[in-house]
């Protein structure tokens, strides 16, 4: 554990010393920085979200119809098998009767039980932390569904057509939110995050670099006391949550 | 004599059988592939022989390294392989969509070899795109390849 401890910190300092080299030439505002052509992830990166839910709203699903449309998924109108990568969970309080609400996707695990599990290695974890499914690889066993404590894996019963062409989905294959991945290598923010905050005019979610000192989830994260969903599992979640 | 004609029997025989196997074999031929031409362009992003023999390497080998590296931007894409490779056909979804699908299949077919990449990546895209639409990584990427020629 102390180990563990040590390297994040270096880590942290990495990517201090880095952002502050950059910040000599030009000062970056955009919270991700696209790569070049033909650069792979890096570990010097771990992207992660913060989810304000004092700011969500218990009417308000924008961040699910952004990911609908961006991603291209559908339900049915079977609730027990239709794929869903992000859903909105409404919370009350017994006693008091307070309630508040939080959008619920793939918490890209530092340590993902779901990449433990699989058979093939299809589920994975990229350099910069986001856990993806290599549906080159996947065959479909859904363990890593039964291994996720936070439900966020759907299996795709259906033939898909019409899929868009930055993400291929299809029949038999395990799939969840991938952090937009296709977005954030080019330096946008996932689509859940840019709907938030113009069409529901909420900013209730926060993007960035969790290593880089300077980036506004962690400057947000080092002000406000943060929680994680189940952190007693040690998974070790990049999605933190603030008011839950 | 008996043997004589014998020979001649066989002759005859194997004479016949020649002709009716090759008359047979000019009827059963499966026609060679008939690939249309790419949408624009005259050059794939190699030569069209090694394309032809190791597209399918190329693919395999760039999805591993975009999908778990996440390596953009190289030139052996699946999707400009359908940007520039689909063509309209009015018996397909009304001949509202360019697909790829017919490209890839006049060899497949023809080689017996089963795909399975459209099971889960869209072989169309609308007739208005053309590779001009390409993600900007990928077009500098092929001018800055096409330049060092």
């Amino acid at each position: 554990m102390t180990i563990d401890t040590k390297k994040r910190e270096l880590l942290v300092k990495g990517a201090a010393v880095a952002s502050m080299t950059i910040a000599s030439g030009v000062m970056l505002i955009a919270p991700a920085i696209a790569r070049k052509a033909g650069e792979a992830a890096s570990d010097k990166v771990r992207w992660g979200l913060l989810i304000d839910s004092n700011k969500c709203d218990a009417g308000c699903d924008e961040c699910v119809v952004a990911c609908k449309t961006e991603n291209g998924w559908k339900s049915h109108d079977r609730p027990s098998t239709d794929p869903q990568w992000i859903r909105k969970v409404n919370l009350r309080d017994k006693k008091t009767g307070a309630t508040h609400s939080l959008p619920v996707m793939c918490q890209h695990c530092e340590n993902p039980p779901c990449v433990d599990v699989c058979p093939t290695g299809a589920s994975m974890q990229r350099a910069d932390g986001v856990v993806l499914v290599n549906r080159h690889t996947c065959i479909g066993c859904r363990y890593c569904m039964l291994a996720c404590p936070y439900k966020a894996r759907s299996f795709v019963h259906e033939d898909v057509t019409g899929q868009k062409p930055h993400m291929p989905r299809g029949k038999g294959t395990v799939e969840s939110c991938t952090l937009c991945v296709h977005r954030i290598d080019i330096g946008r923010t996932p689509a859940c995050v840019e709907a938030c905050s113009s069409k529901a005019g909420r900013s209730a979610i926060t993007f960035g670099d969790l290593n880089n000192p300077s980036s506004n989830i962690a400057k947000e994260l080092s002000r406000y006391v943060t929680t994680r969903l189940r952190s007693d599992l040690g998974l070790e979640p990049g999605v933190h949550y603030r008011g839950v | 004599m008996r043997q004589q004609k014998y020979t001649l029997g066989v002759l005859l025989l194997a004479v016949v059988g020649f002709a009716i196997s090759s008359v047979q074999a000019k009827h059963e031929t499966v026609p060679l592939p008939h690939l249309s031409k790419a949408i624009k362009g005259e050059e794939c992003v190699e030569p069209n022989d090694t394309m032809r023999r190791n597209h399918m390497t190329y693919l395999m080998h760039q999805r591993d390294e975009t999908v778990i590296e996440g390596i953009r931007g190289k030139k052996y894409s699946l999707q400009a392989c359908i940007d520039c490779h689909a063509t309209a056909d009015p018996k397909i979804e009304n001949g509202k969509m360019r697909t790829v699908k017919p490209f890839c299949a006049e060899c497949h077919s023809y080689a017996a070899v089963k795909i399975d990449c459209f099971d889960c990546h869209n072989p169309s895209v609308p007739l208005e795109k053309t590779t001009n639409t390409f993600h900007e990584i990928i077009t500098a990427h092929i001018r800055e390849s096409g330049a060092s020629k």
